[in-house]
C-alpha cells in the first residue's frame, strides 16, 4: 500500500540524517508553492510505494514564521498518512513541546527517539514504554547517525497509519491549564511545558553532569577574548581553501584544462622558468630596439607547454573539438558556435564547480558540527546595525573572491528578509574578476604610478563596503524589509562530528542545484552574448563576422545594442557605444571588460597592466578621470556577471525578487556613477553645471534622507497588520 | 510596567534565576515561550558574546542565545 510519511522535528534533532537514511540518494528538492521554504521529498529506499516528505525543522507550530506555517498547513491538510516526529533524546523537554503540538492535529503520530546512544553514554535512562503511554502514541528508539532502529520505525509508522487515530477528547496537557493566566497563548505554552516536565520526571533518570562537552568547547570557542580570533582563523582557512586554492588553481584547471587550450599536468615549474627566461629575453630585445624581424623570430620562440618538453600536456576541449570540426569541413559559424558559444558556456558553468565543492564541504562541516550558530552569536552585534544577521558575514567574505559561491552561501541564513538583503548586496564587494577592472582604472588614472595612486584599489573596496552598508540601511526602511530585526532567540546546538556522508550529501545537493538552476541561465546567456558579438551586417550582408578582422565588433549586433543604450550613460560621462558594449560584456564575466577594451581599442590581447591599453581606455572615455572613476564604479556595483545572476535566481527562487535585486544593483550603480561624474566633475571642472548635476544632487539628498530618517511609524503599523493576517491564516 | 522590574537582561553572568512572566508581544514573545522560557522555569546566564551582545543562557538543559533587547522581555525573580 502506498503511504505518505511526513518527517517533523526540531532543527538539529537529526531529521536530515534520518531523511537521508530513509531515502538514500532517492530524493528531490524544491520550494513550497508560494514560499521560499525548502521542500524535500523522496521515496523510502526499501519500498518505493512509501513517500517521505521532510518538513522544515521547527520548534513550534506557531504561525509566526513561514517554516512553521508550512509545517502546520501540511500536517492539517491531510496529505500525510502518518507523521514521524523525531525527538532528540538528549534534549527531551524542548523537543516534546513540538510533539504536544503535533498530537493536537488529527494525524497519526510515531515518535522517533533519536540520539539514544549519547543518552546512554551520559549515563541517563529513558523509560520508552512509559513515555509512549504518557504521550499516547508509539515511541521507537533509533540512532539516525548509526542507522539503527530505522526499519522498525518505518514498520511502526505503517501500522500506525493503517490503524488511523482516534483524536483524544481533550489535549494531553489539559489538566495543566492555570486559571489565573492573563492570556490564552502563554497559558497554553505553560500548560504544555508543565505537562512535559511531569512526563520527563516520570520517564527520565538523569545523572547530573558538572559540565557538558559542549559547554566546555564553548568556554573557549565563544570566549569573550578568544571568540573573535578563533572565528577569524576559521574564516581564514575557509577563505584560503575555497577562494585562493579552489578559485585559483582548481578553477584555472577547469577553465584551461577542460574548456580552454589545455593544461600542463607535470613539469609546471620548468615551464614557468622557461617562460620567465623568454620574457626577459623579449624585454631585453625591446630595450635594445632590435628590428621587427628579430622580434618576430623571438616571438616564435615562446615556450610551448604542449610540446612535450616540460611534462604531460593534455589538450582541452576547445582545440580538440575545433580540429575535429575542421576535419569534417563544418561551416565556420558552426565551429564558432560550438567552441566560442557552447564550450565557453559550459566552461563558465563548470569553472565554478571545484570552488563550490570545496566551499560547501567546509560550510557543510561547520553547519553540521554546530559552529555556524556560534558564528551568528559572535557576529550578531556588528551586522544587526545594518539590519542583517551575523551569518551575513560569511557570504560577504566569500564575495571578495567570487560572487557565485557567496550567493550560494546565503543558504545558511534562515531569516528570509535577511537572506534576500544579503543576496542583493553581497556581490557589491569587488570579486576576483573585478580586480583587473580596478587595475585598468588604476593604470588609466595615473599611468600606474603606484606612489600617487596607491589609494585607488582600497578606495574601490571601500566603495563596495560602503555600498553594502548604505544599501542595507536604505532597504531596511522599505516596506518589503521593514519591521523589527528578526528575533535572535536561537538554540546553540550541541557540538558533534557530522558524518562524512551527511557533509558529502549536503555538498552534492547544493552543487547540483547550482548546476541545474544557475547553470541553465549562465549557459543560455553566454550563447546570446556570443551571437550578439559575432553576428552582424558587414558590407551589406548579415552573417558571421570574421573575428580576425580589425574592428569587427563595429559591425556586430552588439555595437547596435551599444548605440541604442549609450544615451543611458551620457550623464555618467561615458555615453558612447564602446563603453556601453564593454559594460554589457562585463555581464558575461567581469574580466571580459578588459578583453573588450582590448578588442575595441584594437590593441588585441594585451593585459590590464599594459600602458598602451591604459591610454586607449582613457581615450575611449574621453580622457576624463572622473568619467573613468564613474565607469569603474558603475561596473563594480551594477548587475554582477551572468553566473552570479543565475545563482541569485536560484537562491531567491522567485523571478520577481531576482529582477528586484538586479534592478536595484543597476540603479544603485548608475546613481553612484552619476554622483561621481557630476559632483566630482563639478569640483575638478570636467563638467559644467547642468540638468544632470541637479539630478545628482537630488539623488545624493534622497540617499542622505533615506539614510538618516527614522524608521517610519507607518511601516511598523503595516508590519503589525501583516502579522495579524498571518496569525489569522495560521489559525484557520 | 516592566521598567522597574528585574529582567533577564539584568542578571549577572553565572547566576541562576526563575522566570516570573513575559512582557512584550507577538512573534518575539511567542518565540521566547516556545523555546521553554515559561513561568517558573529556572534559567542560568552563561555568558555574553565577545562584542557585548547577545547573551547565552541555559534553560531546560540546552543552550539558548538571545539579544539583550529580547532578554528584557523576560521578567525574573
Amino acid at each position: 500500500m502506498g503511504i505518505n510519511i511526513a518527517l517533523a522535528g526540531n532543527p538539529n534533532s537529526g531529521k536530515t540524517t534520518l531523511f537521508n537514511d530513509l531515502t538514500g540518494a532517492n530524493q528531490y528538492t524544491g520550494n513550497w508553492p508560494g514560499v521560499t521554504v525548502e521542500k524535500k521529498a523522496g521515496k523510502y529506499k526499501r519500498d518505493k510505494a512509501v513517500e517521505i516528505t521532510d518538513l522544515p525543522g521547527v520548534y513550534s507550530l506557531s504561525p509566526y514564521s513561514p517554516e512553521e506555517v508550512v509545517t502546520r498547513d501540511f500536517l492539517t491538510s491531510g496529505e500525510a498518512d502518518v507523521v514521524i516526529n523525531i525527538v532528540d533524546g538528549t534534549n527531551l523537554e524542548r523537543n516534546l513541546y513540538l510533539t504536544t503540538q503535533i498530537l493536537d492535529t488529527d494525524v497519526p503520530v510515531v515518535v522517533a527517539l533519536n540520539m539514544m546512544d549519547i543518552v546512554s553514554k551520559r549515563g541517563d535512562q529513558i523509560d520508552v514504554a512509559k513515555l509512549s503511554e504518557e504521550l499516547g502514541c508509539p515511541v521507537v528508539e533509533i540512532s539516525a547517525l548509526k542507522g539503527t532502529g530505522i526499519d522498525e520505525l518505518v514498520d511502526r509508522a505503517r501500522a500506525t497509519a493503517e490503524q488511523g487515530r482516534i483524536p483524544a477528547s481533550e489535549p494531553c496537557y489539559a489538566a495543566f491549564f492555570e486559571e489565573d493566566e492573563e492570556d490564552p497563548e502563554s497559558a497554553e505554552a505553560n500548560a504544555r511545558y508543565d505537562f512535559i516536565a511531569q512526563v520527563c520526571e516520570g520517564c527520565v533518570k538523569r545523572t547530573e553532569a558538572a559540565m557538558t562537552t559542549t559547554q566546555k568547547i564553548d568556554k573557549v570557542v565563544t570566549n569573550r577574548v578568544l571568540g573573535i580570533p578563533i572565528f577569524i582563523a576559521i574564516m581564514f582557512v575557509v577563505y584560503y581553501f575555497a577562494v585562493s586554492l579552489g578559485g585559483g588553481i582548481v578553477t584555472d584547471w577547469a577553465n584551461d584544462g577542460i574548456s580552454g587550450d589545455g593544461w600542463l599536468y607535470t613539469g609546471g615549474a620548468a615551464y614557468e622558468e622557461a617562460v620567465g627566461e623568454w620574457e626577459e629575453a623579449v624585454a631585453a630585445a625591446e630595450e635594445a630596439e632590435v628590428s621587427e624581424a628579430q622580434l618576430k623570430t623571438l616571438a616564435e620562440e615562446e615556450p610551448d607547454p604542449s610540446s612535450g618538453e616540460y611534462g604531460l600536456w593534455i589538450p582541452g576541449l576547445s582545440p580538440v573539438v575545433t580540429e575535429a570540426l575542421e576535419s569534417v569541413d563544418a561551416a565556420p559559424w558552426v565551429i564558432s558556435l560550438v567552441v566560442d558559444g557552447i564550450i565557453a558556456g559550459v566552461g563558465a558553468v563548470i569553472g565554478f564547480i571545484p570552488q563550490l565543492i570545496i566551499l560547501f564541504l567546509f560550510l557543510g562541516f561547520l553547519e553540521g558540527c554546530g559552529y555556524m550558530a556560534r558564528v551568528a552569536f559572535i557576529m550578531d552585534r556588528v551586522f544587526r546595525r545594518f539590519g542583517l544577521s551575523g551569518k551575513s558575514f560569511i557570504p560577504m567574505l566569500i564575495a571578495s573572491g567570487c560572487g557565485v559561491p557567496a550567493v550560494m552561501a546565503t543558504k545558511t541564513i534562515e531569516n528570509e528578509k535577511d537572506r534576500r538583503m544579503t543576496i542583493m548586496t553581497t556581490t557589491m564587494i569587488p570579486c576576483g574578476a573585478k580586480l583587473p577592472i580596478i587595475a585598468l582604472v588604476f593604470g588609466a588614472l595615473a599611468g600606474g604610478d603606484y606612489e600617487s595612486t596607491w589609494w585607488v584599489a582600497p578606495l574601490f573596496y571601500f566603495l563596495g563596503l560602503a555600498a553594502i552598508i548604505v544599501s542595507c540601511i536604505m532597504l531596511k526602511k522599505l516596506r518589503a524589509f521593514a519591521g523589527d530585526a528578526a528575533p535572535f532567540i536561537m538554540e546553540l546546538p550541541q557540538y558533534h562530528l557530522p558524518t562524512v556522508k551527511s557533509v558529502l550529501l549536503s555538498m552534492w545537493e547544493r552543487v547540483k542545484s547550482y548546476v541545474v538552476k544557475a547553470g541553465t541561465i549562465i549557459f543560455l546567456s553566454t550563447i546570446v552574448i556570443w551571437f550578439l558579438m559575432n553576428f552582424g551586417v558587414h558590407e551589406g550582408q548579415f552573417g558571421l563576422l570574421d573575428a580576425e578582422m580589425e574592428g569587427y565588433l563595429n559591425y556586430s549586433l552588439m555595437a547596435g545594442l551599444g548605440n541604442a543604450l549609450a544615451w543611458l550613460f551620457v550623464p555618467l560621462g561615458f555615453g558612447n557605444w564602446e563603453s556601453t558594449v564593454t559594460s554589457i560584456t562585463g555581464l558575461v564575466a567581469k574580466e571580459n571588460v578588459v578583453a573588450t577594451v582590448g578588442i575595441l581599442t584594437q590593441l588585441g590581447e594585451v593585459g590590464e597592466t599594459d600602458p598602451s591599453l591604459w591610454e586607449g581606455f582613457g581615450l575611449m572615455l574621453g580622457g576624463s578621470s572622473v568619467a573613468i572613476m564613474a565607469f569603474c564604479a558603475f561596473n563594480l556595483l551594477c548587475a554582477p556577471c551572468f553566473a552570479a545572476i543565475g545563482t541569485i535566481r536560484r537562491q531567491m527562487a522567485s523571478a520577481k525578487w531576482t529582477w528586484a535585486a538586479i534592478g536595484y544593483m543597476c540603479a544603485f550603480g548608475w546613481c553612484t556613477g552619476l554622483m561621481i561624474y557630476q559632483i566630482g566633475g563639478l569640483a575638478t571642472g570636467d563638467v559644467t553645471f547642468n540638468f544632470w548635476t541637479v539630478v545628482a544632487f537630488a539623488v545624493l539628498a534622497f540617499m542622505l534622507f533615506q539614510l538618516f530618517r527614522p524608521m517610519s511609524r507607518r511601516n511598523e503599523g503595516q508590519n503589525a497588520s501583516a502579522q495579524g493576517k498571518l496569525n489569522a491564516e495560521g489559525a484557520r | 510596567m516592566a521598567e522597574e522590574e528585574k529582567t533577564l537582561r539584568d542578571v549577572p553572568i553565572g547566576a541562576t534565576v526563575r522566570v516570573r512572566g513575559l512582557a512584550g508581544e507577538g512573534a518575539v514573545r511567542r518565540r521566547i515561550m516556545d523555546m521553554g522560557l515559561t513561568k517558573g522555569t529556572s534559567v542560568t546566564v552563561r555568558k555574553v558574546a565577545p562584542l557585548g551582545d547577545p547573551i547565552e543562557v541555559t534553560v531546560r538543559g540546552f543552550e539558548l542565545s538571545l539579544r539583550k533587547d529580547e532578554a528584557k522581555n523576560v521578567l525574573v525573580s
